[in-house]
C-alpha cells in the first residue's frame, strides 16, 4: 500500500484541483466586474448546495445525469475515441424510456428496469452509429456525432407530438403510468425522511452501480484491456491480434448506452420529457458529460467525483441567482473554464516542472557548498 | 415559393455557413481543428444584436448600427480565438477538447451578458423584418433576377471567398500555413514560425466566424437567444470536409447545404402534398453532412498535420 502510495501521481490531482480553484477566481472576477458582490454569489451558491437537506438532495439528484453521461464520454475516451454525441443519446434513451413509461403497464419491479434497459439499449443504438462508421469508413465520430444530436433533437420532438402528445401543453409529452417511476419501497420511505421534498430517488444508486460496472470493465475485464489498448495504440492492439474495428464500434455504442441509461432516469424521474428548440435544456446534461470526464480522469470514481461538483454547481445556481442576483450562466462559464484548465493540463504541469527543478537546483547548490 | 424566392434564401442561407467555412478553412489548413467555430459564431451574434440594440436606442439608424456590430463582432471573434490558440498552440491541449471547452464557454458567457445587460434570457428581436430591403445595395439591388446578388452579405461573402482563394494559392502566407498544417517540422526547418503561423490562423478563423454569427443571426433569428446559432458552426465545419478544404469548392458545397436549409425550413411548404412532418426537413441537412462524410470518406485530403500540436522536441 505504501508502495502504491509513493508512486501515485499526485499531479493527477494536483492539476483538477488548480483548475477548479483557477475557474472559481475567474468566476469571482466577472461577477465582480458586472457589479455583484462575489462573495454573497459564492456563499448563495454554497447554502444552495449544502444549505439544508433538501438541498443536498437536490444535489445528489441533479447530480445523476451528469455522472452517467460523464461515464458515456470517458468510456469513449478510454478507447481513444470523443464521444460529443452524448445529448442526442441521452435524448433518445429518455424518449423511448417515456414511450415505455406511458404505453406499457407492468407493476413497478418490471417496469423500471424495463425502463432503464428500454432506455440503455436506445442510447446504445445511437451510438453504434458513429461507432460503425468510425470504424468501416473512417469517419471522423466528432462531427458524426454532433450531426446525430440534431438528428436525434428534431426525432425526439417529432415523436412527442406525435405520438405521445400532451392534450394541455405542447411544449412535452403526455405523462407517464404511475408505475412508471424510480420509486423503491423502503428506499423511498428512507430518502423522503432523510432528504424531505427533494427529488432525490433510486436513480442515485443505479448512477453508483455504473461507476463500478465501469470501472470494473475497463479495469477487470480482458475486454476493457482490448478497448485501453486500442485507446492508447490502434497499431500495436491490431499487431497484438486484437479486433480493433470491433472494439471502436462497440465502445461507442457502450458508450451511448450510458448516455442512454441517464436519459432513461432523467426523464423517468420527471415523469415526461419536454419539447426543446435547440441543443439547450437536458441536451446540455450530455456536454457536461465531456467536462466531467475530461476533470475525472476518465476513471470510474473520478467521474463521480467530478460530476458531484458540477451537479452542485448547477443545483446552486439557482440559489445564487435567486438570493445574490447572479445569472445562473456563470455556473456553465465556471464548468467550461474547468474544461478549458484541465484540458490546457501543460500549462499546470510547466509551473510544477519548474518548482521542481528549482528545488532540484537548491539541492544540488547545498551539496556544493556543503563539499566546499 | 418561386424560383426567386428559393434564391435568395439560398445565398441568405449559404452566406453565413460559407463564411464561418472559410474561418475554418484557414485554421485546418494550418494544422488546427477548430471546433469553436460554433463559439465564435454566437459571440458574433450576441455582440451585433447587442450592438444593434444599443446603438438603435440611442436613435442610430438600422443599418448603421448593424454594421458596426458586425465590426465589433469580427474584433470580438478574434479575441475569443486567443482562447482557443493560447490553449491548443502554446499549451498543447487537445484542440477537439479546448474547441469543446470554447463552445460551452461562449454560450455561457453570452447568455450571463445577455441576462446583465438585457435582464432577460434572450433579447428583443433587433428589427430585421422592417428593414428586410436595407441590406441591398440602392439602385443596383432593384434590378430583376440578379439584383438579389447585391445584397452586400452576398458580396461580402463572395469578396471573402476569392481573398481566400487568393492568400491560399497566391501569396507566400497561404503556402507557409499550408506548409504548417501537412508538414510543420519541415516548415519549421525552412524558417517559418509555425507557432506564429497557427495563432494568425486561428484568429483568422475567429474573425471570420464572427462574422459569420451576425449573418446567421440576420438570416434566421433576428434576435440573440441560445438557438440562435444551433449547429451552423458544427454545420460548415462539415462543409469543410464536404469541400474537402478547397475554397471554392467549399463555396460550391456551402450553396448546396443552403439549399438543403431551404427545403429544411419551407420544405412542408413546397411540397405540400407530402405526407412527410417539419421535423423531417429540418433534420434533413444534418443526415446528410453523415451521408456526404461517407461517400467522401475514402479520398478525404484533410490536411497531415491537423490536431496534431506541434512539439520542436518531437522533431
Amino acid at each position: 500500500m505504501n508502495k502504491k502510495l509513493a508512486n501515485f501521481n499526485w499531479r493527477k490531482i494536483l492539476i483538477p484541483i488548480f483548475s477548479i480553484i483557477s475557474a472559481f477566481i475567474i468566476g469571482a472576477i466577472i461577477i465582480a466586474a458586472s457589479g455583484k458582490n462575489p462573495l454573497d454569489a459564492f456563499s448563495a451558491l454554497f447554502s444552495g448546495i449544502f444549505g439544508n437537506t433538501y438541498y443536498i438532495g437536490e444535489w445528489l439528484f441533479r447530480s445523476v445525469p451528469i455522472i452517467l453521461t460523464g461515464l458515456a464520454v470517458a468510456f469513449a475516451f478510454r478507447t481513444g475515441l470523443f464521444n460529443i454525441g452524448a445529448p442526442g443519446q441521452l435524448a433518445m434513451g429518455g424518449l423511448t424510456a417515456v414511450v415505455i413509461g406511458i404505453f406499457v403497464q407492468l407493476p413497478w419491479f418490471f417496469h423500471m428496469p424495463l425502463m432503464i434497459i428500454g432506455g440503455g439499449l436506445a442510447g446504445f443504438l445511437w451510438g453504434l452509429i458513429p461507432g460503425i462508421l468510425k470504424a468501416r469508413y473512417r469517419v471522423h465520430e466528432v462531427v458524426v456525432s454532433i450531426m446525430l444530436n440534431y438528428t436525434a433533437l428534431y426525432f425526439v420532438n417529432y415523436a412527442i407530438l406525435k405520438f405521445i402528445p400532451n392534450p394541455t401543453n405542447p411544449a412535452q409529452s403526455a405523462a407517464m403510468q404511475p408505475s412508471a417511476t424510480l420509486n423503491v419501497p423502503g428506499i423511498t420511505e428512507l430518502v423522503a425522511a432523510i432528504f424531505p421534498n427533494s427529488r432525490l430517488n433510486f436513480g442515485f444508486l443505479i448512477a453508483i452501480a455504473a461507476c463500478i460496472i465501469f470501472a470494473f470493465i475497463i479495469n477487470k475485464t480482458s475486454f476493457g484491456y482490448e478497448l485501453r489498448a486500442v485507446g492508447l495504440n490502434p497499431s500495436a492492439a491490431e499487431y497484438a491480434g486484437m479486433k480493433v474495428n470491433r472494439n471502436i464500434a462497440l465502445s461507442m455504442a457502450i458508450a451511448g448506452a450510458f448516455a442512454g441509461i441517464a436519459g432513461a432516469i432523467y426523464m423517468t424521474s420527471l415523469g415526461k420529457i419536454d419539447v426543446e428548440q435547440g441543443l439547450t435544456g437536458y441536451y446540455l446534461l450530455g456536454f457536461d458529460g465531456i467536462a466531467v470526464a475530461l476533470l475525472g480522469n476518465s476513471t470510474g470514481v473520478g467521474v463521480f467525483l467530478s460530476a458531484l461538483l458540477l451537479g452542485g454547481l448547477k443545483a446552486g445556481a439557482a440559489s445564487m441567482q435567486a438570493f445574490a442576483q447572479v445569472p445562473a450562466e456563470i455556473v456553465e462559464i465556471m464548468s467550461s473554464l474547468i474544461l478549458l484548465f484541465v484540458a490546457s493540463g501543460y500549462f499546470f504541469e510547466r509551473i510544477l516542472d519548474k518548482r521542481a527543478i528549482k528545488k532540484l537546483h537548491k539541492i544540488r547548490q547545498q551539496k556544493v557548498e556543503v563539499s566546499e | 415559393m418561386d424560383i426567386m424566392g428559393i434564391l435568395v434564401n439560398v445565398l441568405l442561407f449559404a452566406s453565413p455557413l460559407i463564411i464561418v467555412a472559410m474561418g475554418g478553412l484557414f485554421s485546418e489548413r494550418s494544422g488546427v481543428v477548430n471546433i469553436g467555430l460554433e463559439g465564435l459564431m454566437i459571440v458574433g451574434a450576441f455582440v451585433t444584436t447587442a450592438t444593434s440594440l444599443i446603438l438603435q436606442d440611442m436613435g442610430m439608424s438600422f443599418l448603421v448600427s448593424v454594421l458596426i456590430g458586425m465590426v465589433l463582432a469580427v474584433i470580438a471573434g478574434g479575441l475569443f480565438s486567443l482562447i482557443h490558440a493560447y490553449a491548443s498552440i502554446s499549451l498543447r491541449a487537445n484542440q477537439t477538447i479546448s474547441g469543446v471547452a470554447l463552445n460551452m464557454l461562449a454560450l455561457g458567457v453570452s447568455l450571463y451578458l445577455t441576462q446583465i445587460l438585457f435582464k432577460a434570457k434572450e433579447t428583443e428581436p433587433i428589427g430585421i423584418g422592417q428593414h428586410a430591403s436595407s441590406f441591398l445595395i440602392p439602385g443596383l439591388g432593384d434590378i430583376p433576377v440578379i439584383g438579389v446578388f447585391f445584397d452586400w452579405r452576398v458580396i461580402l461573402v463572395a469578396v471573402v471567398v476569392v481573398v481566400t482563394w487568393y492568400v491560399m494559392y497566391r501569396r507566400p502566407f497561404g503556402l507557409r500555413l499550408r506548409a504548417c498544417g501537412e508538414h510543420p517540422s519541415a516548415a519549421d526547418s525552412m524558417g517559418i514560425n509555425v507557432t506564429k503561423m497557427r495563432y494568425q490562423a486561428v484568429i483568422i478563423s475567429g474573425m471570420l466566424a464572427g462574422a459569420g454569427g451576425a449573418l446567421q443571426m440576420l438570416a434566421f433569428a433576428g434576435k440573440f437567444a441560445p438557438y440562435t446559432i444551433n449547429g451552423a458552426g458544427f454545420m460548415a465545419l462539415a462543409i469543410l470536409v464536404f469541400g474537402q478544404w478547397r475554397p471554392f469548392s467549399v463555396m460550391t458545397a456551402g450553396l448546396f447545404f443552403g439549399f438543403l436549409r431551404v427545403v429544411g425550413v419551407t420544405g412542408s411548404s413546397l411540397f405540400p402534398g407530402l405526407p412527410i412532418p417539419e421535423q423531417v426537413y429540418f433534420a434533413l441537412p444534418y443526415i446528410f453532412v453523415i451521408i456526404a462524410l461517407i461517400l467522401f470518406s475514402r479520398n478525404a485530403t484533410a490536411p497531415k498535420a491537423l490536431g496534431v500540436p506541434y512539439d520542436k522536441g518531437l522533431r
